[in-house]
């Protein structure tokens, strides 16, 4: 039965005007980021004055010894770093709870999924207090370490492994006599790569977003990730940086944009609510 | 074993934090009458507990996250779970573009959502202001009592489109068949949205909405992130906050881990509390 163009037109134009309020803010970045500070304040937020992009982008890149620059490596550091170790370490630990019968595997998993209920704000005080105890406060370790863990990943990586990857194959492997390692390296991770690309892409983002943890154990400017970075830059009533600001911010986002763009075929949400379509 | 590597990382960054809270939370540091000597730390059973509890800003930062979380959870999930209906439905055209422009928000970190929306609150700035001035709707995004709301806003722009997209894959999983079944059968769209849809999506609905709740108490980053902005946020505006201003500010470890150690506990009763009820809720509809 096909829908009547009425109901066509009328849930278009609601999916239409919803549209509208997710991208308001974004189309606000892209007019704002081209104007001069005064423009800013100045003239209509919705469209556009004088054309500054450029001088925008070359005060943003030269300020402070183009420290903006910095943040943005840190940034793709800790996110590109610290989310593919995570996946890594996830799929190891996940094809393990998945294909290996051993005492209390149960419990274990339990336990990681209990972790997963833990907000990660409530850690970072901890980590902050046990980090600065072994003077890694300061240092690239001091991000990294803690976005190299993540629980959910496992989650997903067993979900996964336990649905599609076969026991037969393995036990084939096995009288082959291929070892565990080259079992999972050949075989395991090729059948899980779907997950894992999710998986690295979640823990992309919330290490890219991350701000608690790197605001309460960074203090050296130079180490800072964007967030961190730009947050300051705003922190003035005044907004003397306003230009600069609404700058950084575009620049920021565009990696992440681009990057869930070009892998958005591989990412699988469906994994997020546990459902795996064999 | 293919676990360790994972497991040391595991024990390092979470249950050793987790032990070490809650033996920092049953101490203080004691400073000597003239404060000559370093300060000690000293067993201090449950007095940051005690304080903690006795603390009425932190009450009321519960209480706001509570209040921000019993509106803007549901409107948030409501509105994701329409969204996601909508596209599933056959009236719907462009589904590509749509989702994608939906889910845009997810890849944009929550202090850059919030330095946009601050522009887009501050009179000064805000072509919204203007244009709501323009009709003689005066404004004010950043006042006492709205700015809990623009919080509210902001969060419900970056999360929907996510939760959007996670309900529309649950649907998408459904076999279309079954949709076919019923509407052979004389059930109309809406119906079919609604008794047939919905109780299937319910998981993704459950896991969402526990997902949201974990989120609502952590609230940080956005009202942090305004707080320079205006003076109706204040140091201790959320739960969070108030752990943070304890611990970093002022000082006194001890009393930021109980907040934390708090916090936690509160979040996982809370969250299962969500999970039984909407175990509950599940059951019962597929009964009828």
């Amino acid at each position: 039965m096909k829908p009547s163009v009425r109901s066509q037109v009328l849930t278009t134009a609601f999916l239409f005007l919803m549209a509208t309020y997710f991208l308001m803010p974004a189309w606000w970045l892209l007019v704002a980021s081209t104007k001069s500070s005064s423009d800013l304040f100045g003239s209509h937020g919705f469209w556009f004055a004088d054309m500054n992009l450029g001088s925008n982008l070359h005060q943003l890149f030269t300020t402070d010894d183009g420290v903006f620059g910095r943040w943005m490596a840190n940034s793709v550091l800790y996110a590109v770093g610290g989310g593919a170790v995570a996946t890594l370490l996830a799929a190891m630990a996940g094809y393990a709870l998945a294909k290996y019968p051993f005492r209390g595997r149960g419990f274990v998993f339990s336990i990681i999924l209990g972790a997963v209920l833990i907000p990660a704000p409530m850690l970072a005080l901890p980590i902050y207090l046990m980090l600065s105890k072994a003077h890694l406060i300061d240092t690239v370790w001091a991000v990294l370490l803690p976005s190299a863990v993540s629980p959910f990943g496992v989650f997903l990586a067993k979900t996964y492994a336990e649905a599609a990857v076969p026991d037969e194959l393995l036990e084939a492997a096995r009288l082959d006599g291929a070892s565990e390692f080259r079992i999972f390296r050949t075989i395991g991770l090729r059948i899980m790569s779907p997950a894992l690309v999710t998986v690295f892409l979640f823990q992309l983002v919330a290490v890219w977003n991350n701000f608690f943890l790197p605001l309460i154990t960074l203090n050296d400017q130079d180490l800072w990730p964007v967030t961190l970075g730009l947050n300051a830059w705003n922190s003035d009533p005044n907004q003397p940086r306003a230009n600069l600001v609404v700058a950084g911010a575009l620049v920021s986002v565009l990696p992440l944009v681009l990057a869930f763009l070009s892998l958005q075929r591989f990412w699988r949400s469906d994994l997020i609510a546990g459902g795996v379509k064999a | 074993m293919f676990l360790a590597p994972f497991g040391a990382l595991f024990v390092a960054m979470y249950a050793v934090p987790v032990g070490y809270a809650v033996v920092e939370s049953l101490h203080k540091m004691k400073r000597s009458g003239l404060g000559l000597t370093p300060p000690e730390r000293v067993w201090a059973g449950f007095d940051n507990y005690r304080r903690a509890l006795d603390d009425d800003a932190l009450w009321s930062g519960v209480g706001r996250v509570l209040l921000f979380g019993i509106v803007q959870v549901p409107v948030m999930l409501g509105l994701a779970l329409v969204l996601a209906l909508v596209l599933d439905s056959q009236s719907a055209r462009l589904k590509g573009l749509f989702r994608a422009a939906y889910f845009l928000p997810y890849a944009i970190p929550g202090v850059v959502a919030t330095i946009l929306w601050a522009f887009l609150y501050m009179p000064r700035s805000s072509p919204v202001v203007s244009m709501l001035d323009g009709l003689g709707l005066p404004s004010d995004f950043l006042g006492e009592d709205a700015v809990l709301w623009s919080i509210a806003n902001v969060v419900t722009w970056a999360w929907t489109g996510y939760n959007t997209l996670v309900i529309y894959s649950a649907l998408q999983a459904v076999p279309r068949e079954l949709f076919e079944a019923a509407a052979l059968d004389g059930c109309g769209p809406w119906r079919i949205a609604w008794r047939i849809k919905v109780p299937l999506v319910a998981p993704a609905i459950a896991l969402t909405t526990v997902f949201s709740v974990i989120g609502t108490l952590q609230l940080y980053t956005e009202p942090r992130v305004l707080r320079p902005l205006t003076s109706t946020i204040s140091a201790d505006y959320t739960p969070i906050m108030s752990a943070y201003h304890q611990a970093v500010e002022n000082n006194d470890y001890g009393q930021g881990a109980a907040v934390s150690v708090l916090l936690a506990l509160g979040t996982c009763v809370l969250s299962f509390a969500v999970l039984k009820i909407s175990a509950r809720l599940t059951k019962g509809r597929a009964s009828l």
